[in-house]
């Protein structure tokens, strides 16, 4: 049976005690600097954000200039092919994790977990590494005599790809994992026991049923990936993104509303996906 | 009569979704053994934690040997609590565990030591003193939170379904060592269960809640023999309950009739006249079904199968109406009925019992 | 029989193949550091140089120290901000409990950039300097939502009769906090905290808009140093940045493994 614990007043009072310094904090320096973007994004060119500032929706207008939408229509391309690839690759290594022993698991759990914590910025640092000219992979693929002249590969959209799925694969590989973990086997069995072949089994059954997972895996892959900024820069080949577009409105044209615009609209695109994530009965994601 | 130590007086209780508890009144005496039987949401969780002071009733009061202490916090309240799912500290040891009512009240260490010793005695647990909860079995853990929960020496002990993670072999052994403990120390048990049959060994008095309310409360045998309502009548044991008309008075015995037929019954607990329509209990155990009519009775049925269930038979009939009457019969298989066969049921009248018949407030 | 056996075999080398890629760039870097060449391109052999010259270098020193301090202090801070709105919020019948909660933990949703850039012209136009101080703001306010998550899940796991049990032995809603709730839940505040130590020393972003000029962090020299192309310095740097990262990681994931375990088997 579940109760409430009851709550005397003293007990309420200390609650919102304890919580007021997350409060104040989270308005401060979450609400205010947000609200600060929007306020910034609708007032006129070169005018900083105050309430008696004539509003206008210019610099949302500007945003429709078809090489902004193109740097837009990019980063969400991006976006969609590295979610698709780290669902292809990792939905079928969080099911082999999840059906190692037990054994096995905690620690492969443990070497998943590891990089997804560490710096994006030095694991792509290692690509790079590893892709130049006269890089590891050349020697090793020189070495077997497959080439004959070193492959640039840095620059390449293929290392762009690579580099993001790599940066982003954890996403997608924790959530479906722990769906596939809950998933009773017996299920499985029982389809199998019914007569169906093993595939079939696993698109009537297991597919169907690991699906809070896998959409948990995709909203978690492709909202950080719309907005990543300093990955193309590193991997080279010049490719613009929206985080790059903003950075560049920022530091190197100074238009800050037309900035506010942009990261407005990123908060908007990654909003609407969460909301569509909810509405679709999606779990709470803050699960790590 | 005892000395009354605890009274709940006319208790309501809402958690926004309709009654948890409405009018529950209960007066408890000194050393009795008191039990809140009932179907899991019917209350029983929730009158305990108003007692213990976890949970504060809407209306009501709450009084502890002559003196109100509804609004008292828990920690204030001379009552320990032995929760269902125990609720060791994972991060002490049994030892501490045991010590920590008294640590908080500032008893000294020397008087703690002594007193987590004679309680660990108690339960028979000493040898364990230095285990944390996690290795222990659930039948340990569940000693360690009835130490734990004696150690202030409380003058009232709630136990809220102490037994009901345990199989069905310990606790039958845990159920005997609990009236005991309980004797021997004479303190006042409130205990939670939803096992009638646990209820019935243990009890002193039952209280049969439903929807928030009493059903009845009464002795182990009131309540088994003279169920007040027809909830608590099918509750308890396994019965077949019969509605008729009262046809005539015949001393205290009753004669009713219905469409099936006719029966008798006492009706001594409850004050019947004719024309009037009652309910009647009969319990399985009592019921009897023989090849000729008995004096009484005129309720002839169909025997559908018989079945032997372990030192008795039981035998299913069907009365005209199709009522389904589970009756208990011949010791052995071959001396039973069989399918198909007609009988006539029949009892003790003074076994049988009228459902609403006078119970209360014995 | 044959479909079984398939598995078997290609289970572990599919998992041992995608460690292979998850964690050679990894190994890269730190293999790298110890390269001779003045370039991270070809091998030249082993030296431990740019190590001592890392550490005799005073910028790095300087850098190393703000870091730290950084990392410390904020994930200090949003250890004691987290744990009490956890706390407090655990059994969440406060009015608009649920808004503080989404606000407080939004940072972790939307993208680093938009915060970053949040912060720089809300700071300009209040008038906050930028450096050491807006740097501590701004990683507690991100590393907040790691403890605050940690912690919480655990409160929401623990059995409530645990709580209730020692205020029904007599202790007052202080003594519960202190004697129970602490350090029940400080495996999950101390892990809480580590990955935010791993988070503050991580951060790139978020820093490169509020530091001013004279306050460099370690993650901003690793930047700097990779956009004009890297250096065998700058693998020796992201070596020991990964060495720190890794060993917080790893100390929180045995915390929650091991706490988690104590609570289940005491259930």
């Amino acid at each position: 049976m579940a109760h409430k614990s009851r709550m005397h007043a003293g007990e309420s009072r200390r609650s919102a005690v304890f919580v007021l310094p997350m409060a104040l904090l989270a308005v401060t320096l979450v609400a205010l600097p947000l609200i600060y973007v929007l306020g910034t994004s609708l007032v006129e060119t070169g005018q900083s954000f105050s309430f008696g500032a004539a509003f206008t929706l210019d610099n949302y207008r500007r945003l429709l200039r078809a090489d902004y939408l193109l740097v837009f229509w990019e980063s969400l391309k991006l976006a969609f092919l590295t979610t698709l690839l780290s669902f292809v690759i990792g939905y079928p290594f969080a099911y082999c994790m999840a059906r190692a022993g037990k054994r096995w698991k905690s620690l492969l759990m443990m070497l998943v977990i590891i990089p997804f914590w560490t710096s994006a910025l030095v694991r792509i640092y290692g690509w790079k590494i590893l892709l130049q000219a006269n890089g590891p992979i050349n020697a090793v693929l020189r070495g077997l005599g497959l080439i004959e002249k070193n492959i640039k590969f840095l620059g390449s959209y293929g290392s762009v790809l690579l580099a993001m799925v790599y940066c982003m694969i954890s996403f997608m590989i924790l959530p479906c994992h722990s769906s596939i973990d809950k998933l009773d086997v017996t299920l499985v069995e029982a389809a199998r026991d019914l007569g169906s072949k093993p595939w079939r089994a696993f698109l009537d059954v297991t597919l169907p049923l690991t699906m809070p997972g896998i959409l948990a895996g995709c909203v978690l892959v492709f909202v950080p990936s719309v907005g990543i900024f300093y990955l193309a820069d590193i991997m080279g080949g010049g490719l613009v993104l929206v985080g790059n577009l903003i950075r560049d409105q920022l530091l190197k044209v100074r238009d800050w509303n037309t900035g506010s615009a942009m990261s407005m609209v990123l908060i908007f695109i990654t909003a609407g996906i969460y909301l569509l994530y909810r509405r679709s009965g999606g779990d709470d994601l803050g699960v790590f | 009569m005892e000395e009354v130590l605890l009274s709940l007086r006319h208790i309501f209780k809402n958690f926004g979704e309709g009654d948890v508890l409405s009018d529950v009144s209960l007066d408890v005496h000194k050393g009795e053994f008191v039990t809140l039987l009932g179907a899991s949401g019917c209350g029983k969780t929730t009158t305990l934690r108003i007692v213990s002071g976890l949970e504060t009733p809407d209306t009501g009061e709450v009084i502890l040997n002559g003196q109100s202490m509804t609004d008292w916090p828990p920690e204030k309240r001379p009552v320990n609590t032995v929760f269902q799912s125990y609720a060791l500290f994972p991060h002490m040891n049994v030892e501490k565990n045991v010590a920590y009512g008294l640590k908080v009240r500032g008893v000294d260490k020397k008087t703690q030591a002594a007193r987590v010793k004679e309680m660990l005695e108690l339960v028979q647990m000493s040898e364990y003193a230095k285990r944390m909860p996690a290795q222990l079995s659930g039948g340990q853990r569940q000693r360690i939170a009835i130490a734990r929960a004696l150690a202030p020496q409380p003058q009232l002990l709630l136990l809220d379904e102490p037994l009901g993670a345990l199989d069905l072999q310990l606790r039958r052994q845990m159920q005997i060592e609990l009236k005991r403990l309980q004797k021997k120390l004479g303190i006042t048990f409130i205990y939670i269960t939803h096992d009638q049959e646990e209820a019935i060994n243990m009890s002193d008095r039952i209280a049969v809640m439903r929807g928030g309310r009493f059903e009845q409360l009464g002795t182990p045998e009131e309540i088994y023999d003279h169920p007040a309502t027809r909830y608590v009548a099918q509750f308890i044991g396994r019965s077949t309950l019969l509605t008729g008309t009262v046809q005539s008075m015949n001393g205290p015995l009753a004669v009713i009739k219905n469409e099936n037929g006719r029966f008798t019954v006492d009706s001594a607990h409850a004050a019947l006249t004719a024309g009037e329509r009652c309910e009647v209990c009969v319990r399985t155990e009592r019921m009897r079904a023989s090849c000729t009519p008995v004096e009484g009775f005129d309720l002839p049925a169909t025997v559908r199968e018989t079945r032997y269930a372990g030192g008795s038979v039981l035998i299913y009939t069907v009365l005209a109406d199709g009522t389904e009457v589970v009756a208990e019969g011949a010791t052995r298989m071959c001396d039973a009925p069989q399918a198909g066969d007609r009988v006539y049921m029949h009892w003790n009248p003074a076994q049988a019992a009228v459902i609403g018949g006078t119970s209360h407030g014995a | 029989m044959t479909g079984k056996k398939k598995r078997r075999l290609f289970s572990p080398i599919y998992l041992t193949l995608v460690l292979i890629v998850l964690y050679l760039p990894i190994l890269m870097v730190v293999i790298y550091s110890f390269n001779s060449g003045r370039t991270i391109g070809a091998w030249q052999g082993f030296t431990t140089g740019w190590y001592t010259r890392l550490f005799g270098n005073t910028l790095m020193a300087d850098a190393l120290k703000n870091s730290l301090i950084l990392a410390l202090l904020s994930a200090g801070l949003a250890g004691v901000i987290g744990t009490l709105g956890a706390i407090g919020l655990a059994h969440g019948h406060m009015r608009g409990s649920g808004f503080i909660e989404s606000l407080a933990t939004l940072p972790m949703m939307i993208p680093e950039l938009v915060l970053g850039m949040a912060y720089l012209a809300l700071f300009t136009a209040v008038g906050v300097k930028l450096g050491m101080g807006a740097l501590i703001a701004t990683h507690t306010t991100f590393c907040v939502p790691y403890v605050f998550i940690n912690v919480k899940s655990r409160l929401v796991g623990m059995d409530p009769a645990i709580e209730e049990a020692a205020r029904d032995l007599g202790a007052s809603p202080m003594r519960v906090l202190r004697d129970i709730t602490l350090p029940l839940i400080m495996p999950s505040v101390i892990s809480g905290m580590m990955l935010a130590v791993a988070m503050s020393l991580d951060d790139v972003v978020i820093s490169f808009f509020v530091t001013s000029a004279e306050t460099t962090t370690l993650p901003l020299k690793v930047y700097t140093g990779l956009r004009s192309g890297g250096t065998p310095e700058i693998n020796a740097l992201s070596t020991l940045m990964l060495v720190a990262i890794f060993t917080c990681v790893a100390v929180s994931q045995l915390l929650t493994a091991r706490s988690k375990a104590n609570l289940d088997s005491s259930r």
